[in-house]
Order: structure tokens, then sequence, then C-alpha cells
């Protein structure tokens, strides 16, 4: 158990300067400010939810699981967005901490942001694998199968697959933040998660992208790889989904092989 | 509550989120640098098309236009366009290879802490190549123009 005493010596306090906007209620947007406590492992989240607890109650966030796993509590912190839970105070090493709600994506109230535009680009790629059989057979649909992938398969894809949707990359992308209709890194990145997948059938999958405000107006600022917490790289993604538009890079996907499962339901 | 519509520009960055590249590293520097540069090239182009159309009204037209290009002025607006046409160039062609996938590395699974392939020394060094080939043009035009 830690030292009360201890526990102090090793306490410093930081400016924690905090965006206040409350949309439905039309008030003026300004800065509140707190002198937070903290220690070395203290993270933003963490000093956020001190302001709640003890200063100010009214401070609106939206988080979750406190490790970087559900992406929630996206923000700008000193000007780079982030996710609060995965920034410690000391590794910033500034005497003020400013919290912004992300750019790019509308303000509801103080930190927390509307997310509808940026889910609406992630549906529109069909981030879901899609097969064949089914299309025109309902009792087909309803059979399970496993698929053989080999490893070297999986890779072309798991990294993409680690995205947790936090928005960062859509926040930072530049040309987000000048056409509203441009998919962003995120959904981009999705499109070829399930484009490089060898169970995804689909063919039409890059006519989704393909538009003046689709995939060609990225222009590899690299800002969302840049950002990104889980090492996505969602720039490395677009510029090979791009590659195969182009036709620089040739498809060989071979449609992984796949086995009917007899279901426990199906045996009895 | 009032509906938010989706279509919102509220808290949109714009061109202001080109302000300040350096908070994301030297790809958004270079990214900054080459959208400048290339709006600065067509503003030239515009005025080279306009200086050149001088001469259907006769040699003298041509030459007292010209003579812009002699002066202080004229002359470091010419090293700028050396500086800018050389950038655009370099970090273009650099710019043609990422965007066909080549120089980024392949799909890893990602390993803590996180080092995205796509912003690899390749790429830093593409810029680089980029900037110090402009800065030596530059240096040339300057010679040439201010020389003896």
């Amino acid at each position: 158990m830690i030292n009360s005493n201890e526990n102090n010596k090793d306490e410093k306090k930081i400016v924690l300067k905090i965006f206040r906007e409350n949309t439905a209620q039309k008030t003026d947007s300004h800065y509140d400010t707190f002198n937070v406590p903290y220690k070395k492992w203290t993270t933003v989240l963490d000093a956020l939810l001190y302001v709640k607890s003890y200063m100010d109650p009214s401070v609106a966030i939206r988080y979750s699981c406190r490790m970087a796993s559900c992406g929630s509590c996206g923000m700008k912190i000193n000007g780079i967005p982030r996710l609060a839970c995965y920034t410690k105070i000391s590794e910033l090493e500034t005497s003020t901490i400013e919290c912004e709600p992300l750019p790019n994506l509308p303000v509801i109230r103080d930190l927390v942001t509307d997310f509808s535009r940026f889910f609406n680009h992630h549906k529109n790629i069909q981030p879901y694998i899609q097969s064949k059989d089914g299309v025109d057979d309902p009792d087909t649909e309803k059979k399970t199968f496993s698929f053989y992938q080999s490893p070297d398969e999986v890779d072309k894809y798991l990294q993409f697959s680690y995205c947790i949707k936090c928005g960062l990359c859509y926040s930072a992308c530049p040309t987000v933040g000048t056409d509203l209709k441009f998919p962003g890194p995120q959904a981009l990145a999705q499109l070829y998660r399930y484009y490089a997948d060898t169970r995804d059938e689909t063919k039409n999958r890059l006519d989704i992208v393909d538009d003046r405000h689709g995939i060609w107006r990225c222009h590899f600022a690299g800002s969302c790889s840049k950002v990104c917490p889980k090492g996505v790289d969602p720039a490395l993604g677009i510029q090979l989904l791009r590659s195969y538009m182009l036709g620089i890079s040739k498809n060989d996907k071979k449609l992984a092989e796949k086995n009917e499962i007899q279901t426990d339901e199906e045996s009895i | 509550m009032k509906e938010i519509e989706h279509d919102s520009r509220n808290n949109l960055e714009g061109i202001k989120g080109w302000l300040n590249p350096s908070r994301y590293g030297w790809e958004r520097i270079s990214y900054w640098f080459q959208r400048l540069t290339g709006v600065f090239l067509l503003i030239y182009f515009i005025g080279h098309v306009y200086e050149t159309s001088t001469i259907v009204n006769g040699q003298n037209a041509w030459e007292s236009f010209l003579e812009l290009t002699q002066t202080v002025w004229g002359h470091l607006f010419l090293i700028m366009v050396i500086g800018a046409s050389s950038f655009h160039s370099a970090n273009g062609i650099r710019l043609i290879f990422t965007h066909v996938g080549i120089g980024l590395g392949t799909p890893s699974r990602p390993d803590y802490p996180y080092s995205p392939s796509s912003l690899n020394y390749r790429q830093k060094s593409g810029i680089w190549i980029a900037l110090i080939l402009s800065a030596a043009a530059m240096y040339y035009g300057f010679t040439v123009l201010f020389g003896e």
C-alpha cells in the first residue's frame, strides 16, 4: 500500500483548459480553467474526471473503457487529436493542457461531438464480409461456413481490422476539413480491409469510392496514420487501395476455401 | 433537444487546418508546401501567359513588360518561382510513387509502440531531398540573377 506522505510528495498540479459550449442552448463557446493535481501516471481522462467529480460536474465528456479499446474519449489535446485515456499528462511536458472537441465533427456539448457523419461514411463502404452464397438462395444464407486463410492472407488485412472507430484520423485529415463528402481515412482504410480479405466476394466495392469526392481526394498528408492510437496506418491502406484502382497492383486474390459447418440445430 | 444536422459545418477546420502543419510531422508540412507551391505556380503561370501574350502588341510592349522582372522584386519573385517549381516537382514525383503504393511498406501486425510504415524513412528522405533541391535551385537562381 502506498504511504499517504509519499503520495503527496509525487503530486503536482496542472492547468486544465476545457472548451465549453452547449449547442442545444446556443451558449457562446469559452474555456474554463481548472488546477488539477496529477501524478506521473495520471491520464488526461483521469484529470477530466477529477474536474467532473470535485470541481464542475457539468463538464460533458464521453468515455467508457479507459484503456484505448472503445475509442470513446477522442478529443483535441494541445492541438492534436488523441485519446484522453491514452495520453499521460507527464508525457505532454507542458504546464497547461488544452482540451477541445475533435475537429471536423459537430459539437454537441463541451468535449462531446456528433459521430453520425463519421459512422454514415463507415456504413457506406459496406463494412462486412459479403458472400455470393445466399444472395439468391435464402436457405444457403442460413448455413454456417468455416474459411481457410493462410497467415499471409490474414496479414494483408489484419492491421486494418484493429480500427476502434475513435475518429482521430477523421479529425486530423486536412481533406475532411474542407470536403464533408470525402469518406475520410477510417472508411477508406476499412474498404481496403474488406477488399483485401479473401473471404469477401464483392466485386463492385471499389465503385463506392471511385468518385470525385472519394479516394482521389486523398493527397497523402499522412496525419491519419500519425494520430492513430492503434497502429492501423490508414494512409497505407488508402494508397494500397488506390494502387488497385489505378491497375498498378493486380488483384490476384484467391477466394478462401470454405467448408460448411453442421450446426447443433441442424444435426438435431 | 435540437437535432444536429449531419451536414453541419459546425467545428469544421476548413483551410484553417492547414495552419500550424508542424503538429503532424514532416508529411503534413510537405502536404502544406505542395499545396502552397501549387497555388503559387498556378498564379505564376497565369501571369506568365499574360506576359508572353504582350508580344502581340509589338516589341516595345513586350520589352517594357519584361523590364518588370529585371527589378530586385522581380528577381526575388523569379527565385521564388524556381524554389516552388523545384519543390513541387521533386515532391510530386515522390507522391506519384506513394499514390500507387510504392515505397510505403506492406501491411503487418502492429506492435506497440506503433510506427506507421507509410511514414517511413523513405518518405522523410524524399521530403528532405525535395527541400534541399529546392534550396539549392534557389541559391543557384540567386547567384545568376544577382551575380555580376
